[in-house]
This record gives structure tokens, sequence and C-alpha cells, in this order.
């Protein structure tokens, strides 16, 4: 996408300053090779293919198919809370995941809207009042992931920081036993 | 008419006529001339606030853990910078450009309704003044220009700061509801005689699709300005999920106005540039008919793709996927323009001159800003650079290289004519590469600042995560850029103080508006042209002394009266000849009276919100006492050997065309309204089993009886009059029916249970009180019917309150059926298990 966007920007500054020294080839280009050329032949196939690609890497990232662990994150001014698949709850700003696996994360608001975002591990989902929305996060290495929230809440919205902890599976699986 | 004055007598006559005395009497201009560059200079200073207010948030980004601003402070200063920019910027700026310019290129002598524009420019002063001030004091709104819900409701924004926003804000929307209608109507109705739809420049084409998207795209923005307030200022539960609210409804209606409102801001800047660009490339557009359809197809695609600010609430990927192709789709009416300005420049013989390096500066910085919107078109990248900085970096490039260069570019082009005198261009150069380069530096750094994971909206961050450099560029290039600005404006000051004057035309252009003496008078042209030609390609050099001789249409003064030509819609050919009201202090009585109603209710004074809006409604009523005609005076000499009929007794004129418009946008508002009913019922939670029906069948069968008697008596009294009969007891009976009609709607609403229980009543609460309220605007307009017809302002020929009367009376009697209607199915939906 980026690589695209650079030739485009480039091509369409080239011709605006061919525009202005007019080789006699840029002067042959009749109005409708301008416009048919320029307006639908260059961006229908670059918009097509890339919408498809879009469509098609959206529909992977779904939460669907085999029901992995799934984690809830209540989002509260200006907290983050997180229920584990035993039902413990725990507020101390961290969750903790297994690594290498698809986990899904639920995502509630107690007052307004807030965003679950760990930027490193995809995308972000709003926490919104009256509604659960479900993302599906895959860290694909043990380690520690920021997260934060990404919709504006208030005066504590800076602060609304959070960890992710990655462990291995093993350990993932020792420290859920761990706190039984 | 035979003997014709010469051109000085003539201006001095026609002066006479139009001008606006100085001192306290230019309180009471109705000049679009004035009131345009009052629009776009009130624009400005906004801008610099909102300037002011950037330099603010770049100082607090510029270092982490910065304690410059905390975060009150913080919070109210992006807000505003938002509202600001977008509400009180960028919207008047080009609403004022168009009142100044429209007329002008069209060939006519005012607006359709010059004191609608004095009193849309009072509610853009007082209400952005409401928001000034209430931000001097400290309490500004603090919620995000978009406001969202539930942050916005009373729970969590206790104070007046939101209030400030959703009142201040609709109260400057008026000006742009009336700006709509006024130029909507203007551009289809009052151009010079001959110009047809196909011959029309393209600015005005661009003006004419940009107020036909206002006129359907700000409704659900004041219908959930409404609501909200409605919310907070009486518990109403629309967004609050606990009682069938649902904050989404918000975004849904915000974004409805939102996306739309992009193109409504980028459209008139493009129609500049296509006005501009032919001029420096000395050749016609490239592609005419192919501009149009771009046009025309990108103001069909902007209402399909609000969705595409909110790929991250949890709506389901196939729909999101169809907003995606709509959003990726903009791209090709886009590419179009771009290359129809290319292929224009290239094809033709381009000169360089100050304009055209802001046009360069446009294209540079708007094709970064689209090809970034492309990318943000895409659901999973979207997801990651929603809400970031990545964002903030976009929306500033298609912003400030869709509308700001753009505008630059038109004030280095069109300022000579209202200042009459030509640039200086010593500081126009320096000023364009501070601007082109701080706003590069400011904002591309954005791009990876969001990538990097900074989400907006922070007021501070901490200094570990690499951001530190970036964001001090950002900050640098901020004050770089504010430079270019300033250098910009003081460019202006001189340019009026020392340009040197010039005679008609300095650029060559080919568009009406070089044919008026520069600065303009008061009455534009001191006679109309025939238009024969495509009219982006006259000589306005050649044309305009003999408009000044008086040679067109209208080259007199009589009567004193304020005269113009209303033509064809489609053909261009004359139709009927528009009288215009004369200045005026009731555009600032009324808007007086408008900021009492918004005042009041900002301040919590309930008993005085409904005295205001009376008196505004009376004031209303005062305004069409001076205008009509008590005779048919039949076809009237305009000049050149034509003669045609006074707009009284045109049955097409712009008074029935401008109430059409008028309810059709009311009928957008009234369809949102009722989308957010059954959108609340279909999505917010806690909706199962709330219980049964309230209203009583027999009270809806009753008001929407009595209610279509009003409409069908109205429209019988029309009827009867355009054959000559006599029909004052019609009108009587149909005053009655439709306040019989609004006592039942009322009667309706009292039977509901406690409104603030749950959205399922609130709703019906609103839609009935809105019926109701139409039915009185039904029965108000039928009496006003009555009165003008006793007062013999009405005949067989001369039927426009008549047509009126019908029109709003029709249009309460479906208001009510619909009403009622949504009434049922919520209580039916709310009754299921």
């Amino acid at each position: 996408m980026l690589y695209g966007s650079v030739l485009l920007f480039a091509l369409v500054m080239v011709l605006f300053g061919l525009a202005y020294l007019r080789p006699a080839w840029v002067t042959r280009i009749t109005p409708s090779q301008w416009i048919v050329g320029g307006g639908l032949v260059l961006p229908i196939p670059i918009l097509v293919l890339l919408t498809g690609t879009a469509l098609v890497l959206g529909e992977q990232l779904l939460p669907k198919g085999d029901a992995p662990l799934r984690f809830k994150a209540h989002a509260e001014r200006w907290q983050w809370t997180f229920i584990y698949p035993d039902g413990r709850e725990m507020s101390d700003e961290t969750l903790h995941i297994p690594a290498g696996q698809a986990v899904d994360i639920a995502v509630t608001s107690e007052d307004v809207i807030h965003s679950f975002w760990v930027p490193r591990l995809g995308g972000k989902i709003d926490a919104i009042p009256g509604h659960e929305n479900l993302i599906r996060l895959e860290a694909d290495e043990p380690g520690t992931y920021w997260g934060q929230c990404a919709e504006y809440c208030g005066p504590g919205h800076d602060g609304m920081w959070f960890r992710v902890q990655a462990h291995a599976a093993e350990d993932f699986t020792a420290l859920m036993e761990g706190r039984r | 008419m035979s003997e014709r004055p010469s051109p000085i007598a003539l201006h001095k006559q026609l002066e006479a006529i139009w001008s606006t005395p100085p001192g306290l009497a230019r309180l009471s201009s109705v000049n679009h001339t004035i009131l345009g560059k009052r629009f776009m200079a009130l624009a400005l200073c906004f801008f610099g606030i909102g300037g002011l207010l950037s330099m603010l948030i770049r100082a607090q980004m510029a270092t982490p853990d910065s304690a410059f601003l905390g975060p009150d402070i913080y919070n109210q200063v992006f807000t505003m910078h938002g509202t600001v920019m977008m509400f009180l910027f960028a919207i008047p700026m080009f609403e004022g450009f168009a009142i100044y310019m429209l007329p002008k290129m069209l060939g006519a002598r005012d607006l359709a309704f010059p004191r609608l524009t004095a009193y849309g420019f009072w509610c853009y002063l007082f209400g952005g003044s409401i928001l000034i001030v209430a931000m001097l004091a400290g309490v500004a709104p603090n919620g995000g220009w978009f406001m969202y819900t539930p942050l916005s409701s009373k729970p969590y924004t206790p104070g007046i700061n939101a209030d400030v926003w959703l009142l201040g804000i609709t109260f400057v929307e008026i000006s742009a509801v009336t700006a709509a209608v006024e130029l909507f109507v203007t551009i289809l109705k009052m151009r010079a005689p001959g110009m047809a739809l196909s011959r029309m420049p393209l600015f005005a084409w661009y003006m004419l699709v940009t107020a036909g998207m206002m006129i359907i795209g700000f409704p659900p923005l004041i219908l959930g300005s409404i609501l909200l307030e409605l919310e907070r200022a009486f518990d109403l539960p629309f967004f609050d999920p606990t009682r069938g609210g649902d904050p989404l409804l918000w975004q849904h209606l915000f974004w409805l106005f939102g996306h739309p409102e992009v193109y409504i801001i980028f459209l008139p800047a493009a129609g500049a540039l296509s006005t501009i660009i032919p001029v420096f490339a000395q050749r016609p557009i490239l592609g005419y008919r192919a501009i149009i359809a771009a046009i025309v197809a990108m103001a069909f695609l902007s209402f399909g793709l609000w969705v595409h600010h909110m790929f991250t609430v949890g709506i389901p990927h196939l729909a999101l996927a169809f907003f995606s192709a709509a959003s990726a789709l903009v791209a090709i009416p886009t590419a179009v323009q771009i290359f129809a300005w290319i292929g224009t420049l290239a094809s033709g013989k381009p000169r360089w001159d100050i304009p055209m390096l802001y046009v360069a500066g446009f294209f540079i910085v708007f094709v970064i800003g689209g090809l970034t919107g492309v990318m943000l078109a895409m659901v999973p990248f979207n997801t990651q650079a929603h809400d970031s900085y990545f964002v903030v970096a976009h929306l500033h490039y298609v912003l400030v290289g869709g509308f700001v260069f753009p505008m630059l570019a038109a004030i280095y082009y069109w300022l000579p004519h209202i200042s009459g005198r030509q640039s200086l261009y010593r500081l126009s150069i320096p000023a364009f590469w501070l601007i082109l380069i701080g706003f590069n530096l400011t904002f591309f750094l954005m791009h990876l600042t969001g990538l990097m994971g900074m989400p907006r909206r922070i007021s501070t961050y901490p200094s570990n995560w690499g951001w530190d450099w970036l964001n001090l560029l950002s900050s640098v290039g901020g004050f770089v850029l504010t430079m270019g600005f300033a250098l910009v404006l003081a460019d202006m000051v001189l340019q009026f103080r020392f340009g040197a004057r010039f005679r008609r035309d300095p650029w060559r252009a080919g568009t009406l508006e070089w044919a008026t003496a520069t600065p303009p008078p008061s009455y534009n042209l001191a006679s109309i042209p025939h238009i024969e030609a495509r009219a982006d390609q006259l000589q306005p050099a050649l044309i305009g002394p003999t408009l000044a001789g008086g040679q067109g249409y209208l080259g007199f003064a009589r009567a004193g009266e304020q005269e113009t030509l209303g033509v064809n819609m489609v053909t261009g050919a004359v139709e009927h000849l528009i009288t215009l009201p004369r200045r005026s202090y009731l555009p600032l009585s009324t808007a007086l009276a408008t900021a009492s109603f918004f005042l009041a209710l900002l301040f919590r004074l309930y008993w005085l919100a409904p005295i205001g809006a009376l008196v505004t409604l009376g004031l209303f009523l005062v305004w069409p006492v001076s205008l009509g005609e008590k005779r048919d005076k039949g076809p009237i000499d305009i000049g050149r050997g034509v003669s045609v009929p006074p707009d009284a007794e045109a049955a097409d004129n712009v008074t029935v065309l401008a109430n059409r418009t008028a309810l059709a946008m009311n009928a957008t508002l009234f369809a949102s309204l009722l989308f957010g009913g059954l959108f609340l019922l279909v999505v917010a939670p806690n909706w199962q089993d709330t219980g049964a029906a309230q209203v009583p069948l027999w009270a809806a069968a009753l008001a929407i009886l009595a209610a279509m008697s009003g409409a069908a008596l109205a429209a019988r009294a029309r009827q009867g009059n355009a054959r000559g009969g006599t029909t004052h007891l019609d009108l009587i009976l149909a005053v009655l029916a439709q306040l019989a009609a609004m006592a039942t709607t009322i009667a309706a609403v009292l039977w509901l249970d406690d409104p603030t229980g749950h959205a399922r009543e609130a709703v019906p609460f609103v839609v009935l009180g809105y019926a109701g309220l139409h039915c009185g605007l039904g029965a108000v307009m039928s009496a006003h019917a009555f009165w003008r017809l006793t007062r013999g302002y009405i005949s067989a020929r001369r039927q426009t309150e008549m047509v009126l009367a019908a029109l709003w009376n029709g249009y309460a009697a479906g208001a009510v059926i619909l009403a009622f209607g949504l009434t049922g199915i919520l209580a039916m939906g709310g009754a299921m298990p």
C-alpha cells in the first residue's frame, strides 16, 4: 500500500510538472484520454484489487471457527478489568494470555465509550456501554505488549494504559493453576 | 425607456436604490456583497482563533510529560480547535464566498432572499460568540468535536460545556440551513437570461450540488443535537443504553452528517479550482460534462459511506465491506477531477502566477490525503490506524489540501475583485513556502507517530516510546506554518493599502464576475447580459463596459425598486421580474429573538425559551408584510424589447421553490428521526418485553383525520383561488381542522407514560411533538393566506400564499400519519417478548 501510494503520488506530481514543461507527446493527449485514462483506467483496477485483498484479510481476522480461550475486558473510567476464562477478575492493569495461540477478548464498558487497542497485536475494538464486541488477537512471542484506550473518554483518557503479558503455553497453564 | 442615461448617471441612480448608508444603518444591510465579505472576514477571525488553539496543542505535545496544559484545559482546547475550524471557519467561509460570488457570476443583482442572508449572518455571529465566550469563561465544550455520547451526556459532562456545543452549533447551523436553501434557489432561478444549466460556470454547478448536499446532510446533525440536548435538559433517554437508548445512534446521526460534510467543504474549493485552472491554462476546462457527472457521483457516494468512521464499533464484517468499497469508490470521481485539471493545464498554454503556486500546493497535499484515505477505507488497516495520529494526519491533509490551499489560491485570485487592487507579490511567495513546508513537517510526521501507536486526544505521553522527536518536529512545523499564515494575512492587509489599481479583468478570466467594476458596486451589474455561450468563456473586459452603459436587461432605475430577473430552471429563458426586499432591521431583531431562545435553553430558563421562540415566529410573520402586489400588473418591460410578469404573478417563483426546498430539508430531519426510532427498536439493548401500546387508537384516528382534512381544505382553497372563486371559508376551516389535529396530537403526547423512563416513550414523545408542531405551522400558514387574501394580496394569478398553505398543510398531514405509524410500531415491537 505504501509503495503503491508513493508511485501514484509521484505519477500525479510528474504529470503536473509535465503540464508546465509541455513536451509534445503530453500536448497530444486528448481530453477523453485524460478523463478515461486518469479517472477510470488508472484507479479502478487498483481499487478492485485493494478492496478485494482487504476483504479477504479482514475475513481471516474475524473471530470464528474453533472457540479458543475467551477473555473479557471491561472498561471503566479510567481502568480496565480483565476476566479470565475461569471467571476470575483481576484489575492489576495486566492481561495474561498464552503466546502462539489465538484468543478472543469480549470487550464491554461500564460508562462511556472506550476502545481496546494493543497496537502490536492488531486492530482495535470499541467498548460500548450496552454492547459486547469481540476481537481475536494472537501474540506470536511471549513478552509484554502495551495497550491503551484509543477512544477519547474524558480527563483520564491519557492514563488509561494496560499491559498484555503473553506467556509460553506451559507457563500460562501454570499461572492459571497457581492462582486457583 | 427609450433614451439611455450615461453610465455615470445610471450608476448614481442604481447606487441610490441598492446601496447601504454608512454608520449604524450598516446593521440593516441585506446586500450580498457586504454580507459575503462579513461572512468571510468573520470566518477568517475564527480561523485565527482556531489557529491559536492549535498552537496551544502543539506547545503541549512538543515534549513528553508536559505540564503546560492539564487534561481539563487540553480537552477543551482540542475540542474547540476542531469545532471552530469545522463549524465556524470552513463552512461559513465557503458560504460567504458563494454569497459574495454567485450572483455576480450568474448575472443577478443579489441573492433570492437578501434578508435571510442577513439573518443567517447574525445567527452565525451570535452562535459563534456563545462558543468563544464560553471558552474564555473556561467552560468550553470538552467532549471532542464529534461529541460522542455517553461521554457528552449529563452523567459524564454535568456542566454547561456540552450544552454550549449543542446549542451554539445548532444556532450557527441556522446560517448553513438558510444559506443552503438560498444558494440552491438562486442558482436554479436567478441566472442571466440565456444561461441554460448546460452553460453554467462550473463553480455554480459545484455550489448547486453542495447546496443540495447541505439540504440532505445537515438535518441529521441538527436532529442529533436536538435529541442530545433533550436528553441533557429533560432526561429523555435516547442515548442511554440502560433505558432503551443507544450511544451508537449518536454516531450514526453525526456521521450521516459528518461524512457528506467533508465533501460539502471540498466541493466549493474544487469549484474554485475548476474556475482558476482554466484561466491560467488559457483554455476552457477539459471534460466539463465529465466533471459535472463526477461531482454528482461524489454527492451520491458521500451519503453511502458514513460508517467508515465507525469500523471499530462492532458492525458485522460484510456490512463493513460495503462501506469500505463505497469509500474506495469515491477515489474515482476525485481522480476524474484531478486528471481533468492536469489535462487542462497540459493541453493549454499554462502561465505561472501566485494563485497557481497555491494550486500546486493543493495537488501535493491533497493527493497524499486522498491516498491515505484509500488506505483508511480498507477495514484491516483502519482498525489499526483508527483514532490514532495517522487519522489526524489524514484529515488535515484532506481538509487543508482540499480546502485551505484552494482557498488561498482563491484569495490571491479573487481578492483583487474585492479590493480593486492587485497583489504585491513580495510576501506571497515566501508565505507559500512557509505554509507548504510547515504543513508537511507538522502533519507528515503524524502518519508515523500514528503508526507507532500514538492515539489521538491524549493530553500527554510518556517519553519511552520513541515519539518524542517526531512530536517536537511536528510542533516546530506547526509554528512555521503559522508564520506562513501570518505573512498571508499581512499580504492581504498590504494589498488593500498599497496594491495597484486596475481596470476590469486582470487575469483575462472568462466568467461574469469580472465584468463588474472593481470593487463591485452594490447592484453588481448596471444591466444584465444575455448569455449566448458557455458562461465560463465570456470576455468580461469587453462586455463589462456595454453592461455598465445599460445595454443589457434592466439597464435603468425604476420607481426605486430593487429589480433582477428570474429564469427557467433548465433553459435559462427569462420568466419573471423579481423585486427584492429593501434593507431592514428585521433580520437583526429576529436573530436577537432567536438568540434569546438559545440563551434561555443554555441557562436553563425554560420559561423564557417558548417566549423567545414565539417572538421569533411572530417577527418572521412580519417579514412578508412589506412584500407583494395588490393588483395584477401583467407583463412589465425589462429592456431589450422584452416584457415579463412580476414574480408575484409567476406560478413558479423563488418563494415557492424555497419552501419546497425547506420542506425537503425538514422531511430529511423527520426521516432521520423515524430512522432513529426504528434503530433503537432493532439495535438498542433493553427493549425486550417493555409493554404494550400507550396511545389510544381513537386519538390517532382523530388526529390523522383532522390533519388530512386541514390539508384537503388548504388544497381545495388553492384550486378554488386559481379558478377565481372565493376561498375564505375553506381557509378558516383548514385552520380549525389543523388546530384540532394539533390539540389531539398534544393530548396523545400527554397520554404517554413518563417519557424519561424508556426510549419507547421518549421517541413517540418527540415524534408526536414534531407532528403537533407542524400541525400548528400548517394552521399558521393557512391563517396567513387568509389574512393576505383579506388584504387583497391574493388573486387567481397572485397565488403564492395559497400554494404555501397547501404545501405546509400537506406536509403536516404526512407527518401526523407517519408519527402515529411509528408510535404504533414501537408499541408493538416493545410488546414482543
